[in-house]
């Protein structure tokens, strides 16, 4: 099983898109690792850079509505995987970004939209970081000296496969 | 209860429920193309289960880049080549008989009504047109249903949209769709499958209801779906006429995968038609929409038609009778990708290729290149393109450019003007 929680790199808009993720040119390389220093290069937000140090440490992406809308490509969790970020929490996923997720082993959380504004809430603090315990359901955040717990749900598959490190050996021997 | 027709195709293939809310379901037809299947491939060769559970029900095509721009995409053409060999999958297309994923498998007969069918491509929903249950699914679905034949899905609810009335002279299922979309927002059928009824839709052709079903993922929608009928079975019969005795023994088989009048819907949304313009997006996000009267004028550098939206023969025809007689305007370059060879060599039959050519556009063969930036026609920053493709992602036809999304008539019209124009003054 990954391990989940570490610092946190706030993305603070919904529909934030696969292509925006990694761009649909680099879906030419041909392993996981090729594709690491492209992360989320085509997304403009204030204040963001895909290649500054935030993005660097960061082990955990907390963002809004509909995140990683669009494309099926896979290369959209494996650019976070690769970057050592394995845990993205959100208000909504897009179906196939989430499932993308879990099914390699990764994190997609959603939260009401009311504590991800608590969570944004230390999105200027330098010390911003998630604890994530998958098998009891929460979520610390820590930031600026403070720490709050939030509770979520995943589905019990879901749960199956992050447990199980992903969806391929489980249904070979399931199925 | 009645059923809607997710529900009636959930039934008949559920293998198990392994944990509540999760349905495992059979699948009739796993779809491949170069850019998310080699990778599952290289990852069974690795887990030591390079295996295919029935080289039948597995179709695969080289399109995204076809025929190879570089050495990635060459060697990622020969990773999917090399195994279709391998394990005998009869249905591999290669240079020559390649085309767009989504037009040319339902082209070729592969989609039924009541199926299940996954692809590594999100627009994989296109094929609900036939009254079967599509979704796009990431490598890790597909390589799990390369080797098993499965895929596990939550049971999706459903939205069903009443579409009614006659399209309006230049309106089409590409503006009915943009309408949906911005109507209900990027992620207003996340989870949803999209049921698709009225008399609208029973008046298309099986290339609009693609058309419409082909960007319900815009919406976030996991597969759109059309009732299968008359259209359904003209469509399939050069494929099915040896299973069944008549066309009408077909309808009614088919017919038992329409839904229940008494089905249960998570929403219903009533369209009429009747009052619709041509649309257009303005953005970076598919439910930015606005019409043709408030976008006319905006300027352009390229025209793009084709794409697994609209680069079918239909889509071919309505360009081509705007274009008939008319210059691209001279700040304007235009390409036109039939979606298969079969529709490009009937395009150059009846005349067609010749209209685009006259035209000025640039013909090439078929293949998604430009429509996600990844070759014949990738946009410079600060470009823009009117393009009947499906998505206006920033970036999407290559960094910095800006993608309008229109219907292959508003799409000419532009290319006459050098701007986005009204097509009805065209027809």
């Amino acid at each position: 099983m990954k391990t989940f929680g570490g610092p946190v790199l706030f993305l603070d808009r919904g529909d934030i898109n696969t292509d925006e993720i990694i761009p649909a040119k680099y879906l030419t390389e041909i392993t996981k690792e090729d594709l690491k220093p492209y992360i989320l290069e085509d997304l403009k937000l204030p204040g963001f850079d895909p290649v500054g140090p935030k993005t660097k440490a960061a082990k955990v992406i907390v963002s809004r509505a509909n995140f990683g809308c669009g494309s099926s490509r896979e290369h959209a969790p494996w650019v976070f995987e690769v970057n050592g970020i394995t845990a993205v929490i959100a208000e909504s996923f897009a179906r196939i970004f989430r499932q993308n997720m879990f099914n390699c082993g990764m994190a997609a959380i959603e939260l009401p939209k009311a504590d991800l504004d608590l969570i944004f809430s230390h999105a200027g603090d330098q010390d911003a970081a998630m604890e994530i315990d998958i098998e009891a359901g929460t979520l610390t955040m820590v930031g600026n000296g403070q720490q709050q717990t939030f509770s979520f749900e995943i589905s019990p598959f879901d749960k199956a496969l992050v447990l199980a490190g992903g969806w391929v050996d489980y249904a070979d021997q399931n199925y | 209860m009645g059923r809607t027709t997710a529900e009636k195709i959930f039934d008949a293939h559920l293998v198990n429920e392994p944990f509540p809310g999760t349905k495992v379901l059979r699948l009739d037809a796993v779809l491949c193309h170069e850019i998310t299947t080699p990778i599952a491939i290289d990852d069974l060769i690795r887990r030591d289960k390079d295996r295919v559970f029935d080289p039948t029900k597995i179709k695969a095509v080289i399109d995204h880049v076809t025929p190879s721009k570089d050495t990635k995409t060459a060697t990622q053409a020969k990773i999917l080549r090399d195994w279709a060999r391998r394990h005998a999958i009869k249905d591999f297309f290669d240079i020559g008989a390649n085309g767009v994923c989504h037009a040319l498998f339902p082209e070729q007969g592969f989609i039924r009504p009541g199926y299940t069918v996954i692809m590594g491509d999100s627009h994989t929903c296109t094929h609900g047109a036939f009254g079967a249950f599509a979704a796009g699914i990431g490598t890790t679905d597909l390589e799990v249903g390369i080797l098993k034949g499965v895929c596990a899905f939550r049971q999706p609810k459903t939205i069903k949209f009443n579409v009614n009335g006659v399209l309006p002279k230049g309106v089409y299922a590409k503006d009915v769709i943009l309408h949906i979309i911005g109507k209900i927002g990027v992620n207003g059928a996340t989870d949803r499958v999209m049921e698709f009824h009225g008399s609208t839709i029973d008046a298309m052709t099986m290339e609009s209801r693609m058309t419409l079903c082909n960007m319900a993922i815009e919406a976030g929608g996991t597969s759109g779906i059309c009732m299968p009928d008359m259209t359904t079975v003209e469509f399939l019969w050069p494929f099915i006429n040896g299973d069944f005795a008549s066309k009408e023994a077909a309808l009614a088989d088919y017919s038992q995968w329409r839904a229940d009048a008494d089905a249960e819907y998570d929403q219903v949304i009533d369209i009429d038609v009747a009052t619709l313009q041509p649309t257009i997006t303005f953005g970076y996000k598919p439910d930015q929409v606005k019409t043709v009267t408030e976008m006319a004028g905006t300027p352009l550098d390229q025209i793009y038609i084709g794409s697994c939206t609209n680069g079918r023969l239909e889509d071919l025809r309505i360009a081509a009778q705007i274009l008939k007689g008319h210059k691209l305007a001279p700040n304007v370059r235009g390409i036109l990708s039939p979606a298969t060879p079969k529709i490009q060599q009937e395009a150059m039959h009846e005349g067609l290729i010749e209209i685009f050519m006259e035209a000025g556009f640039c013909v090439t063969n078929p293949t998604c290149g430009a429509c996600l930036g990844m070759s014949n026609g990738v946009l410079a920053e600060g470009e823009v393109c009117a393009s009947t493709t499906n998505r206006n992602f920033m970036g999407r036809m290559g960094k910095g450019g800006m993608v309008h999304l229109m219907s292959p008539a508003t799409a000419a019209a532009s290319a006459i003007e050098g701007k986005i124009a009204d097509p009805r003054k065209y027809l």
